[in-house]
């Protein structure tokens, strides 16, 4: 059995070193940067090794660890409101990629001059609220977490981010930061109101989510409550027609924020629909299921169409986004043991992949300060590493075989045809499409006759090319070995309610 | 009639020691007019805190005066909560009233007495003591609105806060005398024995005196639609008035309501809690709508305590020993949030000589700390974690639920999103947009510096680790239920 306290770790040292960025003076960037860079190291090998050390075949929930917080009090019973942490196979990966991400994120912002250690505070305070929010097996820290991870990307978009003028119109950074967060948060009105009805009912003055689960609301109150958790939970993963606020969110932020927002934080959106609709309210997830299905069928064929059209590296970025988190909402709207397993694992894979994506275009766009691909061409000549990574990233998101994507689409689709053969066969062609707006990308900037006018970009740096190696490593990890993860999160999408 | 009455008056023993203060400070204002002003502020200020220090003799003591006021664990939960309230706004505003204001010693001995208004207000059991403690506070407050002589804004929010407080007073009057007209009682023991034992369940003066004191009542909180002088009051009033205003004020009107619906109305709660959830309802939509709207940081201040009274009157109206916990909760949470944020703007509003919201651009170039605390106190006040504001309204909102009051729930957490919004305008010009041109840094005082650390700390207090706070709130509240 082993200890909750690294859980803990996960959460309180983020956190804490966010506190500690504000401390330290304006003027000593360098230390904020060490700093970080050392809270992102130390936070990535603590999440290898509690994924690895996972025990498959082990408890439900494992690395338990319960502190009470605040209990026997008002109308709060024993466990009222707890400290509870603990991961099953399915947050298991997910702390692993939040590792992954955050550390590539920490490098790849070693540039940001700005005001540094506000950045910092703010990323550092992001990241804990979404490890939280992957291990809290308590139902008001899991939405606390929740609304952690959603609290500082006002800032951190509308300070650090980028504008981008079109010919017709210009989308301001502060538009698409309040636009996100006005969207998230509204959002999260649908899964306020559903735990309030949850804790009612359940009446049993918990938020306990392993007591909860354990209780068996009505089916026609489960029929009421899940889509509010659903909508409210699918916003953040980007489910049509709500995706809106992600291709400008995502275009405007930093290129950590980006990477860490598209690559993990929509996560917390899917994972909150497992969390809380499919294990709370089981038979409510299987009445509405089909009704998700058509969304996120929705989404993958929109998302894909819409990344074809766009001019805009980061824009064709965020709607491919949307597309990929389709398929991770298809594989869950399955309800089968395959579908569920592939959406976890497109879970995995998309957030190493749109990592990738991301830091691949803020290296050039640091450079450039274009993201139109029209005006690029031949990059190759000029960037051959930066043509492999992104490259890579590209195949991976279209699904070659030996990478993550590949693995995580094959068991999405598998999953889809049990159920709804029109949507896997509807996503099968989506996939496809991928593969049209990739090539094309590559077509128009990498290759061909080198533009002159690119001369002065430079290959990209050290930092980059280590924190590209990292997430390469990972999308051929799941890719060429993909055993380790299936382990972990079969045997506990088995042990989901309602999942056959 | 006195027979058997206890006429013990150590229990007013905070309460003298306040007037005592006041009234030390006045003469020491008029004895020696030479003294630097800002010391009448750090008597006032240690003052109040060291006979909030006192009260606390009382924990856990249980008695009352002639059955008038009652000690009990609630009344110094809120003898301690509105002497700190009262002790903050004086240290805010040491420097401000003696840079602007005449007549210092005055203003001091106005806050103070006012709190003693506002704990009385705490303690009655009585209509006729809770309505001289009501007029006590707020005759103070007429004073203090007005307090800036020449400034016009100051007169006119003076002159519309006395018509309508006059108003709302004769309002909540003529209810009184409805209810002692059906019960022969002001006793709030003896008004909920007379409703109970009444033969019709229903009265329609019964139902006229709850109105016209819920009118009053309204009046004195700014719930919707009894809420016209509240921004124009607040806008016209010296900033650190306003920060009294939008504290004290507000946390007397509920710690008033409090006892006086559960002790003396708890039985006929069917005929209120419906007007107390229709205004709840009104009172937070329109106060956060309308606070979109606005240019001047005092005005927006003002819809947003709206907004925050139509959350706190949700406890009142599903009013059990649950919610009025969660309400007290709410609002020690609300009032240290509302404090931090309140510090920031004296600090920033008398160093730059302007109120509107634009001029708060560059906050986190010129005074980088002020910028944190506003930033995590807006962040407590819109219902974000790691801050006072999501667990208090989250336990808030339950409670409510759990008493039946779901979409109230559903309407404050709406609103609170709503709320979000404006509270991100004045962040963006705090942290987005760059400074004036050739504005350094500003040197902010060292006490407004230290205030606003201690009022965040007390925000991350109630946000992380509310068990204790919570306890001795669950506690006190617990009198009212007996």
């Amino acid at each position: 059995m082993e200890s909750g306290y690294w859980l803990i770790a996960t959460v309180a040292i983020p956190l804490i070193a966010g506190g500690v960025m504000v401390l330290i003076p304006d003027e000593r960037k360098d230390v904020v940067r060490w700093v970080s860079a050392a809270v992102g190291a130390v936070l990535f090998a603590i999440s290898t090794y509690v994924f690895f050390m996972y025990e498959v075949g082990g408890d439900q929930y494992q690395f338990f660890i319960r502190w009470a917080w605040l209990e026997d009090v008002g109308f709060l019973g024993e466990n009222g409101i707890s400290l509870a942490f603990g991961i099953d196979g399915i947050a298991a990966p997910m702390v692993l990629l939040t590792g992954v991400v955050a550390f590539g994120g920490a490098l790849i912002s070693w540039k940001i001059e700005h005001h540094n250690k506000d950045f910092f505070a703010l990323f550092w305070v992001l990241v804990s609220g979404v490890y939280g929010t992957f291990t809290a097996l308590d139902l008001f820290f899991f939405f606390f977490w929740y609304e952690v991870a959603v609290l500082p990307m006002y800032l951190l978009i509308a300070v650090w981010g980028s504008s981008s003028v079109f010919p017709t119109f210009a989308r301001t950074k502060e538009y698409s930061a309040m636009k996100l967060t006005i969207m998230l948060v509204s959002a999260s009105i649908l899964i306020f109101i559903g735990i309030f009805a949850v804790f009612h009912e359940a009446g049993a003055g918990t938020f306990d989510l392993q007591t909860l689960y354990a209780y068996q609301f009505d089916p026609r109150f489960q029929k009421i409550v899940f889509p509010l958790f659903v909508i409210g939970c699918g916003v953040l993963a980007g489910l049509w027609p709500f995706h809106t606020w992600s291709p400008d969110g995502h275009v405007s932020a930093p290129t950590a924020v980006s990477m860490l927002h598209a690559g993990v934080l929509m996560k917390l959106g899917a994972f909150g629909i497992i969390r809380l609709g499919i294990q709370l309210l089981p038979e409510g997830a299987t009445f509405w299921m089909p009704g998700l299905m058509i969304l996120a069928t929705a989404n993958v064929v929109y998302g894909a169409f819409a990344a074809t059209a766009q001019r805009d590296f980061k824009y064709m970025i965020g709607y491919s986004s949307v597309s990929h988190m389709g398929l991770v909402l298809m594989g869950l709207a399955t309800m089968n043991v395959i579908g569920v397993n592939g959406a976890v694992l497109q879970m995995f894979s998309h957030g190493v992949m749109t990592a990738m994506f991301f830091a691949m275009v803020g290296s050039v766009y640091d450079q450039a300060h274009t993201r139109d691909m029209t005006l690029f061409s031949g990059l190759v000549h000029r960037m051959p590493l930066f043509v492999f990574f992104f490259g890579i990233a590209g195949l991976a998101s279209l699904g070659l075989p030996g990478l993550s994507g590949f693995i995580a689409e094959f068991h999405v689709f598998g999953g889809a045809f049990r159920t709804y053969p029109w949507a896997g066969a509807l996503g099968i062609f989506a996939a496809a499409m991928t593969a049209v707006y990739i090539l094309r990308m590559m077509s128009m900037s990498f290759f061909g006759q080198f533009n002159e006018q690119w001369s002065g970009l430079q290959e990209m740096t050290l930092l980059e090319r280590g924190t590209a190696a990292l997430l390469l490593g990972f999308m051929l990890f799941m890719g060429l070995w993909p055993a380790p993860f299936i382990d972990r999160i079969q045997e506990s999408v088995r042990n989901l309610p309602g999942v056959s | 009639m006195t027979e058997g009455l206890n006429f013990d008056y150590t229990v007013f023993i905070p309460e003298f020691l306040l007037l005592g203060l006041a009234a030390a400070i006045v003469a020491l204002d008029l004895a020696y007019p030479a003294i630097r002003k800002q010391w009448l502020a750090y008597i006032a200020g240690c003052g109040l805190l060291a006979t909030a220090g006192v009260s606390l003799a009382w924990i856990d003591v249980e008695t009352n005066f002639a059955d008038l006021v009652v000690v009990d664990n609630y009344l110094t939960y809120f003898r301690v909560f509105f002497m700190v309230i009262a002790a903050v706004v004086a240290f805010a505003s040491a420097d401000l009233v003696a840079q602007r204001l005449k007549h210092p010693g005055e203003y001091y001995g106005l806050i103070i007495v006012s709190t003693v208004g506002a704990i009385g207000m705490a303690g009655a059991r009585e209509l006729m003591t809770a309505y001289l403690s009501l007029e006590l506070l707020s005759f103070s407050l007429y004073i203090l609105v007005s307090y800036a002589k020449f400034d016009r804004r100051s007169n006119e929010a003076g002159m519309k806060y006395i018509l309508l407080g006059a108003f709302s007073s004769a309002m909540f009057l003529y209810g009184m005398s409805l209810i002692y007209g059906i019960t022969g009682t002001t006793y709030y023991s003896g008004i909920a024995a007379a409703l109970g034992e009444r033969a019709t369940d229903f009265e329609w003066a019964l139902l006229m005196g709850l109105v016209l004191m819920i009118a009053g009542i309204g009046f004195k909180i700014a719930a919707v639609p009894f809420h016209m002088w509240t921004p124009d009051a607040y806008e016209g009033a010296p900033v650190a008035v306003t920060a009294y205003l939008a504290t004290t004020s507000k946390a007397a009107g509920f710690a008033f309501v409090l006892p006086l619906f559960s002790n003396a109305f708890q039985v006929v709660h069917d005929d209120w809690s419906w007007m107390l959830a229709g205004m709840a309802a009104a009172t937070m939509i329109l106060g956060n709508v309308v606070a979109l709207q606005q240019r001047n940081i005092k005005r927006l201040m003002a819809y947003s305590s709206i907004g925050q009274v139509g959350y706190l009157l949700m406890g009142v109206a599903a009013l059990s020993h649950a919610s009025a916990s969660a309400l007290v909760l709410h609002l020690t949470g609300y009032m240290v949030s509302n404090l931090a944020l309140f510090v920031v703007i004296i600090a920033w509003v008398h160093m730059n000589d302007s109120e509107e919201i634009a001029d708060f651009r560059g906050m986190r170039e010129r005074a980088p700390l002020l910028a944190g605390v506003l930033a995590g106190a807006l962040f407590s006040l819109a219902g974000l974690p790691l801050f006072a504001g999501f667990v208090t309204k989250f336990i808030l909102f339950q409670a409510a639920t759990d008493d039946g009051y779901l979409w109230l729930a559903a309407i404050g957490v709406t609103t609170s999103v709503i709320s979000l919004y404006y509270y991100l305008q004045v962040m963006r010009e705090a942290f987005v947009s760059a400074p004036a041109e050739g504005a350094g840094p500003l040197p902010v005082p060292l006490l407004m510096r230290g205030l606003a650390v201690a009022m965040m700390l007390g925000v991350f207090y109630v946000g992380l680790y509310p068990q204790q706070l919570f306890d001795a709130i669950d506690n006190a509240t617990r009198f009212l239920f007996v």
